[in-house]
């Protein structure tokens, strides 16, 4: 401890009050990660909140067969702004958000490397966000035809093309991801540099936390896999704007490049989308099972094998555009071996927990959701890898129940559990557990309601993207009971929400370390200074906190 | 609701052929869908076996280790790093059964891919539209629209080739329990083929979006039994039949501009922006599936595609009631 050099009888001085302004100036004005990690988890949990209606209203819609509640133009605006709202605009905010606001903590350092670059890369984000829903105003261009974007998140050529999407939709789709995309790879570049240059003393490599791992290894996969994106949308607003034909299939233009750029970027993406809910898992199921993570050098080896390999298997996205057999299984047998370092990390966060005292509070109830539907995520997900299989799954309600299996069944719930651990750290009060009972049961009863009979319906021949069918093809029931089990993932949100707001006034203090952590985030204040550490911490082992609660057996004697 | 079901189940009943309108992927009824439906099988073995496993694994830990409230909250349990001998075996079984799955693959995706055709087959050129189907029988000179008969193949001795284009955007041909599906891209051309086991109707969707009414471009395959074909495509061959009661009716049609988009056969209406009208009535459904050809229908539509159909490319043409009356008795002598 630094030596204090006031008298402890000194009068408590009270910080003056904010006026509303002074308040705002700080907020949009900072460069403290910790703000910024917030800001960018805060726009990303509204932006979830708007997609999620968007997923409502389709949901009534398709509950029943021949329904009229919304026009077809208006059905594909909305699955295209719920899908490309919640890759771009939650799933992107929560990577750079949990590892702005956690890295620093975690290994032991006073901001970010660059801190400038960090609020550059929120504000574009969130400009790129606002570009795309200003859409709905500004969509129909000088032509009046369209709003929204209506192509469909995967935006395939020649639908993007002039002649098939009028008005600017398209243009505001390519453009406003493109520029959320550059706050992306700025949050990249940062975590990056952070992570190699920051890190406390003592704190190696091999001692730094998984989380810390997953997203250092996340940003190289940004970092790697955004700009074909770009360059693909670079060169779609060319073929728009001026005339370049590179997609346009009527002047002898390919179909199928636009899906190579598209894959090559979008396959990885999944992986950047998830690998923040295998960082908060590889953190919270170790504490509360009270013993290590099972395997350290596997699971971040695990990371970087998944990180790899999924670079190499993009074309499983398009099995049916007519490959050769060859290429048809050499991304079917690449897409299968993710399966095994995905494995992998499933039976180590599962020998994690055996032998261990678990505590179900919370964050460790979403992690146990995580565990058992990721796994039914991953299976699926090999059997879509099988090509010929997927020549019949491809593109039908079973691809949209795998992936929501994956995103919702795995990263939300990931998510979920990270944001009911960190909460007491960053806003000093702990989240009402019986509230959060009432978040994790409701939530995970209509998420399984909802998922599990799309399968089915994709089984029968439900393609997806249609916004409405004909009664009599056996979709009926499996998606009237999905239908109902929205209501339920709703209400579980609501009381997310109402927890939030409730215990941010009433909630309980959580003290520095309410979970009794071993990372170095709870070695520091909740919420911590601006400044993070009084005194860089010095580390010996990858459990620093443990090693100064066990002196009698601490890591580094084992490390 | 059930109404809607009775209707649409009474409705498309088509006397002697059954329609197959649950297109289950697990009932396959031609070749390429029976290779893909055994693979599915044996892939969903697999998967089923390792959940059960590893599922049970987890729920077993997830139970056994819960915390009891007898427990010492102050001692923590052992602390176990790892281990080098489990990490190795879980990652060599999963490899051993990813090696499993990757064989079976390979030869069942060159299996359909590279199939040599039977001795006899028909070809077919299906050519995606925004929201239909042009289908062309190039060997016969024949082009029609939306529903495609082939000749079924009980024996497995008949298969049909179908090469898929597209005119505008991408599109995807699925029908499931006669095969996965395969695009329809513009400058590219794609191929699959069929071999219907039984004869019968089999319904499928177009696959990939396709923009506004991608939900009603439907698809339907009538195979027809050994013989039929034959019968079916003669009648298709003749051009359009001329009663001589229909002159006026006749002649209000090629007065509208219907013409320019629609081809009757043999008449002054050679348009090719919608489907070919020639036999309009030997279908059963009109605007791709989203309607069953009755004389009802068949006015409504007329009178305003966009009611049935919102978005497609059919315009309300605005008839008065005597042109509209005219136009569809005309089409209805399109047999
Ligand atoms: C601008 C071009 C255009 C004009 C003019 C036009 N149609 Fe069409 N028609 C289409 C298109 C395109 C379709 C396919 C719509 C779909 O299924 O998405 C179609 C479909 C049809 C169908 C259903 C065919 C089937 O097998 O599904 C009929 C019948 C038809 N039109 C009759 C007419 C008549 C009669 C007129 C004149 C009063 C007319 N059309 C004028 C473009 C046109
Ligand atoms: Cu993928
Ligand atoms: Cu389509």
């Amino acid at each position: 401890m630094a030596s204090i050099d006031y008298p402890l009888e000194h009068p408590k001085i009270h910080p003056r009050e904010f006026s509303f302004s002074e308040t705002l100036y700080a907020w949009v004005a900072t460069v403290d990660h910790k703000r910024l990690g917030l800001m960018y988890i805060v726009s990303a949990l509204i932006f979830l909140v708007i997609a999620g209606i968007m997923a409502s209203v389709m949901r009534i819609q398709l509950a029943v067969p021949n329904n009229h509640f919304v026009d077809p133009d208006t059905f594909n605006r909305l699955f295209t702004m719920h899908g490309t709202t919640m890759v771009f605009l939650v799933g992107m905010p929560i990577v750079a958000g949990l590892s702005n606001y956690l890295v620093p903590l975690m290994i032991g350092a006073r901001d970010m490397a660059f801190p400038r670059l960090n609020a550059f890369g929120f504000w574009i984000f969130l400009f790129g966000g606002l570009l795309l829903y200003y859409s709905y105003i500004g969509g129909s261009g000088l032509s009046g035809a369209g709003s929204a974007p209506d192509v469909g998140w995967f935006a395939y050529a020649p639908l993007t093309e002039k002649a098939f999407s009028r008005g600017a939709s398209s243009d505001f789709w390519a453009l406003g991801v493109m520029v959320s995309g550059f706050g992306s790879i700025a949050s990249a570049i940062n975590v990056i540099a952070t992570t190699i240059s920051l890190r406390c003393p003592g704190m190696t490599l091999s001692r730094m936390p998984v989380f810390v791992w997953v997203m250092l290894v996340d940003a190289w996969l940004i970092l790697v896999a955004l700009p074909p994106l770009s360059a693909a949308q670079i060169m779609l607003l060319l073929d728009r704007s001026l005339g370049a034909n590179f997609f346009n299939t009527q002047a002898g233009g390919s179909a199928v490049l636009w899906q190579h750029f598209f894959w090559i970027f979008g396959h990885p993406e999944v992986y950047i989308l998830i690998f923040p809910a295998f960082g908060t898992l590889s953190e919270i199921i170790p504490i509360f099972s009270r013993k290590p993570i099972f395997g350290r050098p596997a699971m971040v080896g695990a990371v970087v094998a998944i990180g790899f390999i999924s670079l190499g298997v993009w074309a499983h996205h398009m099995f049916a555009v007519g490959m050769t057999s060859w290429s048809n299984t050499f991304f079917a047998a690449s897409s299968m071996l993710v399966g095994v370092p995905t494995g992998i990390k499933i039976f180590n966060w599962t020998a994690t927990m055996y032998g261990g005292k678990l505590r179900f509070a919370t964050p460790m109830l979403f992690c146990c959701g995580f565990l058992l539907q990721f796994l039914v995520a991953g299976l699926t997900g090999i059997m879509l890898a099988v090509a010929p299989f997927d020549w019949q799954l491809h593109d039908s309600y079973f691809v949209v129940a795998h992936f929501h299996f994956t995103l919702i069944g795995g990263l939300v719930f990931g998510v979920f559990a990270g944001l009911y651990y960190w909460f007491p750290k960053a806003t000093g009060r702990m989240l009402s557990e019986k509230l959060g009972k009432w978040h994790f049961w409701l939530f995970c009863i209509g998420f399984n309601m909802t998922f599990i009979p799309l399968h089915f319906a994709g089984m029968l021949g439900m393609p997806r993207r249609i916004y409405t069918y004909a009664a009599g093809r056996g979709w009926e029931s499996w998606n009237m009971i999905a239908s109902i089990g929205v209501i339920f993932q709703a209400a579980g949100i609501l009381f997310f929400v109402w927890n939030v707001i409730q215990s941010l006034r009433f909630g309980e203090r959580a003290g520095d370390d309410p979970w009794d952590a071993w990372t170095l985030e709870w070695a520091t204040t909740s919420p911590p200074p601006e400044y993070n550490f009084e005194k860089l911490p010095v580390v010996r082992s990858s459990r620093p906190l443990w090693d100064l609660k066990h002196p009698q057996d601490p890591d580094w004697k084992f490390e | 609701m059930i109404v809607h079901a009775l209707a649409a189940l009474l409705q498309t009943q088509v006397p002697g052929l059954p329609e197959h309108r649950v297109a289950n992927i697990f009932k396959p009824l031609a070749s390429p869908a029976q290779s893909e439906y055994e693979i599915a099988v044996f892939v969903i073995a697999i998967t089923t076996v390792i959940f059960v496993v590893v599922g049970g694994l987890i729920v077993f830990t997830i139970v056994r280790f819960r915390r009891r409230p007898s427990d010492d909250t102050r001692q923590e349990p052992p602390q176990v790093y790892g281990s080098n001998q489990i990490e190795v075996a879980w990652t060599v079984i999963p490899i051993l059964i990813v090696f499993v799955l990757i064989g079976v693959t390979a030869r069942i995706t060159a299996g359909v891919q590279n199939a040599s055709p039977p001795a006899s087959t028909v070809k077919v050129t299906v050519i995606g539209h925004q929201w239909w189907w042009e289908v062309v029988y190039p060997d016969f000179g024949l082009t029609t629209a939306n529903e495609i008969h082939v000749p079924a193949s009980p024996d497995g001795k008949t298969a049909t080739y179908l090469t898929l284009r597209s005119m505008d955007v991408i599109h995807s041909f699925w029908v499931p329990q006669l095969s996965g599906k395969t695009d329809l891209i513009p400058n590219r051309d794609n191929f699959l083929w069929i071999d219907p086991k039984e004869a019968g109707i089999y319904l499928g969707n177009c696959a990939e979006y396709c923009g506004t009414q991608h939900a009603n471009m439907l698809l339907r395959v009538i195979a027809h039994p050994p013989g039929d074909f034959e019968k079916w495509m003669a009648e298709q061959q003749k051009p359009a039949e001329q009663n001589p009661q229909m002159t006026e009716a006749k002649a209000m049609f090629e007065s509208l501009s219907c013409i320019n988009c629609h081809t009757v056969k043999g008449t002054p209406a050679v348009g090719k922006f919608g489907p070919d009208l020639t036999h309009l009535m030997s279908r059963e459904t009109i605007g791709a599936g989203v309607l069953t050809n009755t004389a009802e229908n068949l006015r409504n539509w007329i009178n305003d595609p966009q009611v049935a159909k919102p978005g497609c490319y059919m315009p309300s043409m605005k008839l008065t009631d005597q042109e509209l009356g005219q136009v569809v008795s005309y089409l209805e002598s399109l047999k």
